[in-house]
């Protein structure tokens, strides 16, 4: 907290002297992390990247004239607080938009806050959709632009049978929920599908499933640490990924650099940004980052998301004219805005168009890409197959 | 067809996971079967173990790493418990509800200090391959490393009932437990098997610690997964009983696992506390009722 009040103070301070020389106007912006608690390890690395958006568009001259302030603060790992840390960013500190969030929980305890403020969240995690707010910028990918293109890959491989575990909480209970729709109408086999508490180590009996199933691919929603027991468990059993292949929705770069890099090595996850795309201006991202936070440093999906978020929000507000929420989110759908992973654009459900990806893991913890998406994939938060009679049309 | 290999195969990850819950309660049974002490900081002993392994097999690579590992957590828990012992545990000893905050506080101070030393994320301890080999009998597949726990968790229960049963210190510890003003009277120094009792309790979470590595990863908070499962264990068990303790594990790892044949792991969660709950309505002192005048009055 020291920290953030002696930057505060230092920012003032700046503020004041180049207020003397040249007055400046500023903007307040929200950025709302988890910088503590189980989360942290994954959301500092988003909050990282939103700020170096922030940063660079600062150093560029900010936005319509006006200085980028980000009020930064910490969701804690608990969704009350984030509601709480919401109400406070929008009410208190009053600022124009909030760039944050990564649980669905988070995400759902703060959806209420920003639609009763009439504010705007960008949301930088893929997630369960099943969703549809004017209030949330659905950066991440929605199931149609994740977990079913990973599923069609696994199709188009041969696997005929499946084999789903998850976490027990919203996202993976949605998406398997999806899967399994998909699984049967395309003729194929579910063997089995396995919740483990959030966090929990025991594998024991799910894995004497899994040998008992004998699938040909397993899908994993596991989350967190849970992660490690279950690679560890399967190769005690003699199922490492290279005799039993994995697909996992929740191993990033950085997950699987820290649960270490060999534990995970040759199983597969499906994602729609991977730091090993070769592209010049991801190149240039991935440099610019680790410049700032270090050369070994990982980018990760959801990272990339946070940045473009900022860039998305400068283009809608530049071209609104206006930091107004209703004409930024109506200026921000459709419109084109280049960032590390090519031009990107949000469709009229305020979700963004990308491309799928699926990866394998390599000694280094990197994705080599198996596959990708022929073209950029149009989001959808309700899938059509397993939620027949829903639509999300915003504009 | 594929079901009694999935039976036997349940019933033998019902032991082994009967004996992680002996590994992690036996030190609170100890401590809580003569000193009445609800050690919340328990948990956070086999955290301990856990960094400790990881520790060792830094500075000792090799298939033996283990073996190293083991002793060098057993006595790192051990010293760190006796420093609990002595600086708040024993200072309030008359005062059971305080000692349960107290060791919460501990617990906390604990698992934020790993946090930071060691990061959120946690580190992985990398089994030796010699531990990654499976057994293959009848259709079932035994992994090494569960056989392994199982044999270490079958050495300390037969290393702990020796030194209780055959030794000085052992006739020391079932004088205390039966009555404590009495054994004091005899001239016991009662003060020092408090904290022999202690430490030895600490030192075998901390033993604990280093198999639950070979299983999954080494987090700040992997003693909180485990401490509820000990807790419930303990009291099923007969407060303070170690044969007690050792059927209880078994019971509810047995209960854990056979349920997980037909239900999911949330689920089969549910079931063991209500198993729990429906034993302790008909046999309310636990499976082995202990005679002890600390209980009484």
């Amino acid at each position: 907290m020291t920290k953030t009040y002696g930057l505060a103070a230092a920012l003032l301070a700046t503020t004041a002297l180049c207020g003397a020389a040249r007055a400046q106007e500023t903007v307040k912006v929200g950025v709302l992390q988890s910088l503590s608690g189980t989360m942290a390890i994954s959301e500092v690395t988003v909050k990282n990247a939103e700020m170096m958006a922030i940063d660079e568009i600062n150093a560029a001259g900010g936005v319509m004239g006006k200085k980028i302030v980000a009020v930064v603060e910490d969701g804690a790992s608990d969704p009350a607080i984030f509601s709480q840390k919401a109400t406070k960013l929008v009410q208190d500190d009053g600022v124009v938009t909030v760039f944050g969030g990564w649980t669905s929980a988070s995400r759902k305890a703060m959806l209420p806050v920003f639609q009763r403020l009439k504010s705007l969240l960008w949301y930088p995690v893929q997630f369960e959709g099943n969703e549809c707010s004017p209030n949330i910028m659905y950066s991440g990918a929605q199931p149609n632009q994740q977990i079913v293109p990973a599923l069609d890959w696994a199709e188009s491989q041969g696997y005929k049978s499946y084999f789903l575990v998850g976490s027990d909480y919203v996202f993976p209970r949605t998406a398997n929920l999806i899967l399994k729709k998909h699984i049967a109408k395309d003729k194929l086999k579910v063997l089995g599908e396995e919740y483990v508490p959030l966090g929990g180590t025991d594998f024991s009996a799910v894995i004497a499933k899994i040998q008992a199933a004998k699938p040909s691919i397993v899908f994993s929603t596991l989350n967190g640490d849970s992660n490690v027991s279950f690679f560890k468990q399967m190769s005690a059993a003699g199922m490492p990924p290279t005799k039993l292949p994995v697909m996992s929705f929740s191993i990033g770069e950085q997950e699987a650099q820290a649960m270490g890099a060999s534990l995970v090595q040759d199983s597969y996850a499906g994602w729609n940004y991977f730091q090993s795309i070769a592209t010049p201006e991801n190149k240039k991202f991935v440099a610019d980052y680790q410049a700032k936070f270090g050369a070994g440093a990982a980018v990760t999906d959801p990272m990339v998301h946070g940045y473009l978020d900022v860039y998305v929000w400068k283009a809608a507000v530049e071209k609104a004219k206006s930091f107004d929420v209703d004409k930024v989110r109506a200026a921000a759908v459709g419109l084109e805005v280049p960032s590390p992973m090519g031009k990107v654009k949000f469709a009229n459900n305020q979700s963004l168009y990308q491309v799928a990806y699926v990866g394998k893991l390599d000694p280094k913890g990197q994705f080599s890409i198996v596959w990708q998406s022929k073209e950029e994939i149009a989001p959808d938060p309700y899938d059509p197959v397993a939620f027949p009679d829903k639509t999300c049309k915003l504009h | 067809m594929t079901e009694l290999p999935l039976v036997l195969g349940q019933v033998f990850n019902g032991f082994s996971v009967a004996s992680l819950f002996v590994l992690a309660a036996l030190g609170l049974a100890l401590s809580f079967g003569l000193m009445r002490v609800i050690n919340m900081a328990h948990g956070e002993m086999l955290m301990l173990g856990g960094y400790l392994a990881y520790l060792t097999f830094l500075v000792v690579p090799g298939p033996l790493a283990i073996f190293v590992a083991m002793p060098v957590a057993f006595v790192g828990a051990a010293l760190v418990g006796a420093l609990l012992e002595t600086t708040v545990i024993h200072r309030l000893a008359e005062r059971p509800l305080d000692t349960l905050l107290a060791t919460w506080g501990v617990s906390l101070i604990m698992q934020q200090a790993a946090r930071n030393i060691f990061g959120a994320i946690g580190v992985g301890v990398t089994a030796p391959t010699w531990l990654n080999e499976t057994v293959s009998l009848g259709g079932v597949t035994f992994p090494a490393t569960r056989l392994f726990i199982l044999l270490v968790a079958v050495l300390v229960l037969l290393a702990l009932s020796l030194v209780i049963a055959r030794t000085r210190i052992g006739l020391l510890v079932r004088a205390v437990n039966q009555d404590r003003e009495m054994a004091a009277a005899t001239g016991i120094d009662v003060r020092r098997v408090d904290l022999t009792v202690f430490c030895l309790g600490t030192g075998i979470a901390g033993l604990a610690g280093v198999v639950l590595a070979l299983l999954g990863p080494v987090t700040p908070n992997v003693g909180q997964s485990y401490i509820v499962p000990a807790f419930l264990v303990v009291i099923l068990g007969g407060l303070g009983s170690l044969v007690g303790t050792t059927i209880a594990a078994v019971l509810t790892g047995l209960v854990s696992a056979l349920s997980q044949i037909f239900v999911d792991v949330s689920f089969s969660q549910v079931l063991v506390l209500l198993f729990v709950i429906v034993f302790l309505q008909f046999r309310p002192q636990g499976v082995v009722a202990v005679r002890s005048r600390a209980l009484e009055g």
